[in-house]
C-alpha cells in the first residue's frame, strides 16, 4: 500500500462507481470513473460541477456510506493508511469515530433527543467527557445562532434551516482531521452561512482538511482552496 | 486485537425439506449492534434462537468469548453453564414481553430475580437495584410493587429490558423489540435501547423487519432471505447503497411518512 | 360373615418394596423428591394417602403408632387413620409422643423432642416448593437439578414488598443439607427449626403428587431468608390457657359468640402431659 504524503489526509485514486438497478431489469447506471484527487491538512477541496454529476456519490464513498466501485480511497491514520473500500464495517466505524466526519445536506432526525444532546453525543464519541461535550455543543449552537430555548427540544419540529444548523454543529463537534460536507449551507441564510464559513476557516487553521460541495458560489469562493471539476470524470448525462 | 465476542460458523437448520438457515456465518465484536432484517419466513428469528442456544442447530458452531477470555463453543457448555450464561452475561428480549417476564410477580421481583439467582440475599440492596433500573427504563418508582399484568405494552417491554440488563450482560438478543407497539411507544423504547446500548457498551443482535429500527440501533446489518444471508455490511451502507436485488427491493418498499 | 383379611398394613408386599426403595433413595438424597408409584388407597386424595403409604411400607408388628392432625390426636382424620392401621396391621397405637415409634402427622411437628428410635411421617399436599412460580414440571426438575433457586427468594421478596415482612407462615421453604430446597408440608414456620438436626428420621409422602422425600437424622435444614430479613420464629403474645406453656404452638379458639377467644396448645398430648405434671405438683 502506498504511503500517503506527510500532510495528505485523503487520496482518491481512479475511483469509479456504477449503480446496478436490479428492480429495473439490472440496468447499469454509471456515475463516475477515473476520479483522482487528494485533500491535504488545512485545505478545503471543493467538488464542482452541475447538479447530478456525481459529487455527492464521491463524498459518500469517501465516508464509507456508498460502496466503492473501482479504484481506491485512502485515509491517513497516523502512520497507517486505511483503504476505505476494503476496510470492513469495524474499520469504517472506527475511522468515523476518530478521523473523518460528515455533514449531510439534511439532518436525519431521531425522536426524543434534544438538539444539544444530538451535538453533545458527537462530541462525546470523539472522546470528550459528558460535561465538556455539552459545553462544546452549547458553544457551537450559539455560534450558529440557534436560540437557546430550542436547545433541549428535539429537532423534529424545527425549520429546515434550524435542523441544518444542528446538523452542522454535530459535524463540527468532534475532533476529526477530515470533514466531509455535502451542501451544508443550502438551507441557511447569509448570516448563518457566514458563521459556517468562519467555523471552516478556524478548523482549517487547526489543520483539519475539508472535502465539500457547495451550491452557493459565494461560500465556495470564500472557503475553497482548490476546486475539482467532477464533470471531467462523470458518466452522467446532465442537462 | 481481541478475538470477537461471538463467532458463528456454518450454522444450518432445516425443518424437513424447509431450509430455515443455510450456512450462516458472521462475527460480532464487543459493543457492536448487529441487525438481522428480513421478511416473514426469512429465517431471522430461527437464526436468533440458534445463536442464543434456544434451538439446536443441525450443524455449525457458535463460539462465545466468556468473561474469563476463553472462547467456548456453545455446544461444549453444560446445561448448567448455558443457563447461568443466559442469566448473567446474556439477555434475551422477546417480542412478547409476557414471555420474558413473570407476569404475576411485582416489577421489583422481576428485576431482582437475576440478582437473587446469582446469590443476592439482601432485600434492601435488591430493591434499591430494582428502583434504580426502573428509573433507567423510565418506569415510575411507585410501580415497583405492581406486577406487569397491570402494565401497558410499552411498560412491559421496558420492564423486560430492565430485567435482562440488571446483571450487566455483554450480549443481548432482541426479537422484534418494538413489534406490536404504538408508534409513539416505539419511539420511546428505541431511544431507550439506543442509549442503553451506547452507555453499557452492549453487543446486541436485533431481529427486525423494520429498516428504520435497524438504522437507528445497529452498526451492521445482515439481510436474510429464505434462510440465507444475501447481503451484509455497515447498516447505512446497506440501506443507502444496497447491492443485492432483494435488498434493493426491501429498501425501496419502505414508505416514508 | 367373615371379614376379608387384609395384607399386613393393607398394601401388598411388592408395593411396600417399591415404596421402601423410594424411601431409601430419598434418604440417600436428602430433600430430593423421589417419584413413586402411588397406589389407590381406601381414602381419597387430600386425606393423607401419601403419609399412609409411607407408614404402611415401614410399619412392623412391634411398632407403636401415633397419628396427629394439626397437632391433635382426636380429630376425624387422625382417628380414622389410626383405626385404619389398627385394623389392617393390628399394631399398638398411642397418643403419647414418647411412646410412639412411628408418628404420622398432618401439618404439625410434635412439641415433645423426638429421639433416634422414632420416625416422623408427614402428609404432604404439594411437594414442589417451586410450583407456585413455575407450573412446568420439566422446568422445576431442571431447576432442582441445577440448584437454580433464585425464584424461591423472589417469593420471599414479594412477601416483604407486599407485607413489609416475610408473610409465609406455613409451608415455609427450607434448604436441606445445603443442597435441595424443599417444602416441609404445611407445618407452621414455628416448627421449621425442629426439622434441623433432628435425631429422628423424617419422611414426607405426597400421594396425589406421587413423591416421597426425606430428611435423614441430624441433617442441616435451614429456612430461607434475607440477610436483612432473617428467619424469625413466630412468637405468641399469650400462653396456653390450659397448661400455661409459652413455648408451644398455640391454636386460637373462639369460645362464644361475643368474640371471646382463648389460646391453647395445638399439640394435645404435650398440653395434657404438662397439665398432668402441674396437677401432680399441686397435689404434692
Amino acid at each position: 500500500m502506498n504511503a500517503l504524503a506527510a500532510n495528505e489526509l485523503l487520496r482518491v485514486e481512479s475511483l469509479a462507481k456504477t449503480f446496478t438497478l436490479h428492480l429495473h431489469g439490472g440496468a447499469r447506471l454509471p456515475v463516475v470513473h477515473g476520479v483522482s484527487f487528494s485533500v491535504a491538512a488545512g485545505e478545503c477541496v471543493v467538488l464542482g460541477g452541475p447538479s447530478g454529476v456525481g459529487k455527492s456519490s464521491i463524498l459518500k464513498m469517501a465516508f464509507g456510506n456508498y460502496a466503492v466501485g473501482e479504484g481506491r480511497i485512502l485515509l491517513a491514520d497516523g502512520d497507517r493508511v486505511i483503504d476505505v473500500g476494503r476496510a470492513g464495517a469495524a474499520g469504517i466505524l472506527d475511522a468515523r469515530r476518530r478521523i473523518v466526519g460528515y455533514v449531510s445536506q439534511f439532518l436525519r432526525v431521531i425522536p426524543r433527543v434534544g438538539a444539544i444532546d444530538v451535538v453533545a453525543a458527537a462530541a462525546q464519541e470523539s472522546g470528550l467527557d459528558r460535561a465538556a461535550a455539552r459545553e462544546r455543543a452549547a458553544s457551537l449552537l450559539a455560534r450558529l445562532d440557534l436560540p437557546e430555548r430550542l436547545w433541549s427540544v428535539p429537532p423534529a419540529t424545527f425549520s429546515g434551516g434550524e435542523q441544518q444548523r444542528v446538523n452542522i454543529a454535530r459535524g463540527f463537534a468532534g475532533r476529526h482531521r477530515l470533514l466531509i460536507l455535502d451542501e451544508p449551507t443550502a438551507s441557511l441564510d447569509a448570516a448563518n452561512r457566514g458563521a459556517v464559513i468562519d467555523l471552516i476557516a478556524e478548523r482549517k487553521a487547526l489543520g483539519t482538511g475539508f472535502l465539500a460541495t457547495f451550491h452557493d458560489e459565494d461560500v465556495r469562493a470564500r472557503v475553497a482552496d482548490r476546486i475539482v471539476d467532477v464533470s471531467l470524470f462523470s458518466d452522467r448525462e446532465v442537462a | 486485537m481481541m478475538a470477537p465476542l461471538l463467532s458463528v460458523r456454518g450454522l444450518n437448520k432445516r425443518y424437513g425439506s424447509i431450509v430455515a438457515c443455510r450456512d450462516i456465518a458472521f462475527e460480532l465484536e464487543e459493543g457492536e449492534a448487529l441487525a438481522i432484517v428480513g421478511e416473514s419466513g426469512s429465517g431471522k428469528t430461527t437464526l436468533l434462537n440458534l445463536v442464543a442456544g434456544a434451538l439446536a442447530a443441525d450443524s455449525g458452531e457458535v463460539v462465545y468469548r466468556m468473561r474469563d477470555g476463553a472462547a467456548r463453543p456453545l455446544s461444549s457448555l453444560s446445561e448448567a453453564e448455558r443457563r447461568a450464561l443466559m442469566r448473567t452475561d446474556w439477555g434475551f428480549v422477546h417480542q412478547d414481553a409476557s414471555r420474558g417476564l413473570r407476569m404475576n410477580v411485582s416489577a421489583g421481583g422481576n428485576i431482582g430475580e437475576r440478582l437473587m439467582a446469582i446469590g443476592g440475599r439482601h432485600y434492601g440492596r435488591i430493591r434499591a437495584a430494582a428502583l434504580d433500573w426502573l428509573a433507567r427504563v423510565e418506569i415510575a418508582a411507585e410501580r415497583v410493587d405492581d406486577p406487569p399484568s397491570t402494565y401497558s405494552g410499552g411498560m412491559r417491554q421496558r420492564l423486560q429490558i430492565a430485567r435482562n440488563l440488571v446483571t450487566g450482560p455483554r450480549l443481548v438478543f432482541m426479537d422484534e423489540p418494538t413489534g406490536g407497539l404504538d408508534v409513539s411507544v416505539q419511539a420511546r423504547l428505541l431511544d431507550l435501547l439506543r442509549g442503553l446500548i451506547a452507555d453499557m457498551g452492549l453487543a446486541a443482535i436485533i431481529v427486525t423487519h423494520d429498516l428504520a429500527v435497524a438504522r437507528l440501533l445497529s452498526h451492521r446489518m445482515l439481510v436474510m432471505k429464505q434462510g440465507e444471508v444475501i447481503e451484509s455490511g455497515l447498516t447505512d451502507r446497506v440501506l443507502d447503497d444496497p447491492q443485492a436485488p432483494y435488498t434493493q427491493l426491501l429498501v425501496s418498499s419502505v414508505l416514508a411518512a | 360373615m367373615n371379614p376379608r383379611p387384609y395384607n399386613f398394613a393393607y398394601l401388598d408386599e411388592q408395593t411396600k418394596r417399591m415404596i421402601r426403595r423410594a424411601i431409601l433413595k430419598a434418604i440417600a438424597i436428602p430433600g430430593y423428591q423421589v417419584p413413586f408409584a402411588s397406589r389407590e388407597m381406601p381414602m381419597p386424595y387430600g386425606w393423607g394417602t401419601g403419609g399412609v403409604q409411607v407408614t404402611a411400607a415401614i410399619i412392623g408388628p412391634d411398632d407403636v403408632l401415633k397419628v396427629i392432625d394439626q397437632g391433635a390426636d382426636d380429630t376425624t382424620n387422625a382417628v380414622s387413620i389410626r383405626a385404619f392401621f389398627a385394623k389392617t396391621a393390628n399394631v399398638a397405637t398411642t397418643t403419647d409422643t414418647t411412646q410412639a415409634t412411628i408418628i404420622q402427622t398432618r401439618h404439625r411437628v410434635p412439641e415433645t423432642p423426638l429421639s433416634a428410635e422414632q420416625i416422623l411421617v408427614y402428609q404432604v399436599p404439594i411437594p414442589e416448593p417451586l410450583r407456585f412460580l413455575e407450573p412446568r414440571e420439566t422446568e422445576t426438575r431442571t431447576m432442582h437439578a441445577l440448584a437454580e433457586y433464585g425464584v424461591m427468594h423472589v417469593k420471599l421478596y414479594e412477601d416483604i414488598a407486599r407485607h413489609g415482612h416475610i408473610a409465609t407462615t406455613y409451608a415455609y421453604p427450607a434448604r436441606v443439607a445445603d443442597r435441595y430446597i424443599m417444602d416441609p408440608s404445611p407445618i407452621p414456620k414455628f416448627d421449621n427449626p425442629k426439622l434441623d438436626d433432628c435425631p429422628a428420621l423424617q419422611l414426607f409422602g405426597a400421594g396425589r403428587e406421587k413423591r416421597i422425600y426425606a430428611i435423614p437424622p441430624h441433617t442441616r435444614v435451614v429456612s430461607l431468608d434475607f440477610e436483612d430479613h432473617p428467619f424469625e420464629r413466630t412468637k405468641f403474645d399469650a400462653a396456653c390457657a390450659f397448661c400455661g406453656a409459652t413455648d408451644s404452638f398455640l391454636d386460637e379458639v373462639v369460645v362464644d359468640d361475643k368474640g371471646g377467644r382463648m389460646f391453647v396448645c395445638s399439640d394435645t398430648d404435650y398440653c395434657e402431659k404438662r397439665r398432668a405434671a402441674k396437677a401432680k405438683d399441686a397435689a404434692e
